[in-house]
């Protein structure tokens, strides 16, 4: 590979930028639900050449258990990137930036999580890079957040994340590799999306006062049209796990009043032929 | 505007606004200050006089008081056993609550690690449990037949209303279960193919667990399954008596 070089401009005379988008135009992203077997919730993110895997396992028991939280369960992020995930390799020791956007990623899905519901409990997130290319904290939170839904895992809502930066002098949504390298500035954000809460906000760069609230404002916008995406991704995994023959017309036949589940009624055991032995 | 904001059993997601006004929200929903219901699970919305409840597709076993449960012996310690009942949670059993008195002092004589048993979840909440108990009919050490595992979410569905959907497979396989609220199906069946037959019908419950009409699909399946058996099992036996009928004309 030959050593990059910075492009003569991150945004052409025509006002596109290096990959031919528009300022607030994010790059295309495939979600994808449930692509892990065993993991008990799994979630895949393709948003241009970046494509990460989340897993999901638990609520389960702890371990160390002085980690325990006697109130709630423990989120245990591992934000990972594979060795060949850049074009130069990445050392396979974790490193401070993987730490650190570990403790991000968590601290972004707190808050959407009901986590007083399994306390004692852990609940591991382990987010995986496989290509990196750029704005790879912002989808690992988009992905996880699926992987967790997936998982079934009680949350107030999704979380979608997304970049918004500058590069010469403007400001532009969802940051390429490039972009993040040889522009003047990254601000990552994350929200619930019904309220506008910010899960996650980070800055580096210069951005004047107007232009960072103007940042903002497209960062929210462009997560609320993730969240869609996030949503549809997931409708879309169980309505295919449903099989052929059950189509909606059926179901209007049945009524509600014949749905075999009944939770209250149900009895979990069944009469045996022999009697007790003690 | 008060109202209902999603069709009968339509799958919703985390977030999603399912009713606003006097309706009242339960298990895997949340309510705002607002009054406003919304979903805190992916899974099937339900409308139950003017309660809201989401009733999840995924998830691991969460104990409730008053659930038969099916598990593994997997420590002894003293007076009480440990026993793995799947999910985040360890659960105990006194003995005094499995053994008549008097009982021995080493209780490793009555179960020991990896057997199996059935049982009741007599206590569980934050701070404590969950304990078992196995007072009762119904609740003992299985010693025969075989464990099958399914996701603990899928449950309701395999017992179906009022136990319409197990009682049909029983009947129809002539075979011994329990459903285990945790996810485990204990099943004894008097020979290999019925308990397979048995075990594919689990698994189809579990795959097609939120479609409608199942328990007809599963009906239909198994006559099917059951008379392929007994048509092999029939063509073996008339094998056999052509065959013995061979060695006596010999």
């Amino acid at each position: 590979m030959s050593p990059e070089t910075r492009p003569d401009f991150l945004i052409t005379p025509e006002g596109l930028r290096l990959d031919g988008r528009r300022f607030d135009e994010l790059r295309p992203i495939e979600l994808q639900c449930g692509v892990l077997k065993t993991a008990d919730g799994s979630a895949s993110i393709r948003q241009g050449k970046t494509y990460i895997l989340a897993a999901v396992y638990g609520p389960r028991e702890l371990h160390p258990r002085h980690l325990t939280l006697g109130d709630r369960a423990f989120l245990r992020c591992v934000y990972r990137m594979a060795t060949f995930s850049v074009p130069d390799r990445k050392k396979a020791a974790p490193s401070r930036r993987e730490r650190e956007i570990s403790m991000v990623v968590a601290n972004a899905l707190e808050p959407a999580l009901f986590l007083e519901e399994f306390p004692k409990t852990v609940i591991d997130v382990f987010i995986q890079v496989i290509q990196a290319d750029g704005g790879t904290r912002c989808a690992s939170i988009t992905a996880a957040s699926l992987a967790l839904a997936d998982a079934g895992i009680p949350m107030r809502s999704l979380v979608p994340a997304v970049a918004v930066g500058k590069a010469d002098g403007k400001l532009i949504v969802d940051l390429g590799d490039e972009e993040d390298k040889y522009g003047q500035g990254d601000v990552p954000i994350a929200i619930l999306p019904r309220t506008e809460e910010l899960t996650l906000l980070q800055q580096d760069g210069y951005f004047t006062r107007e232009e960072f609230l103007e940042a903002m404002q497209m960062g929210i916008n462009a997560c609320k049209y993730i969240h869609e995406l996030q949503k549809d991704a997931l409708k879309r995994a169980y309505a295919k796990r449903a099989p052929e023959g059950s189509d909606e017309e059926e179901e209007e036949d049945e009524g509600g009043s014949e749905y075999e589940d009944n939770l209250e009624a149900d009895i979990g055991e069944s009469d045996y032929d022999e009697e007790d032995e003690r | 505007m008060a109202g209902i904001f999603f069709q009968k059993r339509e799958i919703v997601v985390p977030g999603q606004l399912l009713a606003e006004g006097r309706y009242r929200a339960t298990t895997g929903t949340y309510s705002e200050a607002d009054g406003k219901i919304y979903s805190a699970l992916v899974g099937l919305a339900e409308l139950r006089g003017n309660t809201v409840k989401v009733v999840p597709l995924e998830g691991v076993y969460i104990p409730r008081e008053g659930d038969f449960v099916i598990g593994t012996i997997t420590q002894v310690a003293g007076n009480n056993w440990k026993v793995d009942i799947g999910g985040p949670y360890e659960a105990s059993l006194h003995a005094n609550n499995a053994l008549r008195r008097p009982y021995d002092e080493d209780i490793s004589h009555y179960m020991d690690i990896g057997d199996v048993i059935s049982a009741e979840v007599i206590t569980f909440d934050r701070n404590s449990g969950p304990f078992l108990s196995m007072k009762g009919r119904g609740f003992r050490k299985l010693t025969e037949g075989m464990i099958l595992e399914v996701s603990p979410a899928k449950i309701p569905r395999i017992i179906g209303r009022r136990g319409s959907m197990i009682n049909m497979i029983k009947d129809l396989l002539h075979i011994q279960t329990a459903v285990g609220q945790n996810g485990r199906i204990w099943i004894r069946a008097p020979d290999i193919p019925t308990q397979r037959l048995a075990v594919k019908a689990f698994k189809m419950i579990e795959e097609q667990a939120h479609t409608s009409k199942l328990t007809d699909r599963i009906n239909v399946m198994l006559q099917e399954e059951t008379v392929k058996l007994k048509g092999s099992q029939g063509a073996r036996v008339a094998n056999e008596t052509i065959d013995s009928e061979k060695e006596d004309s010999n």
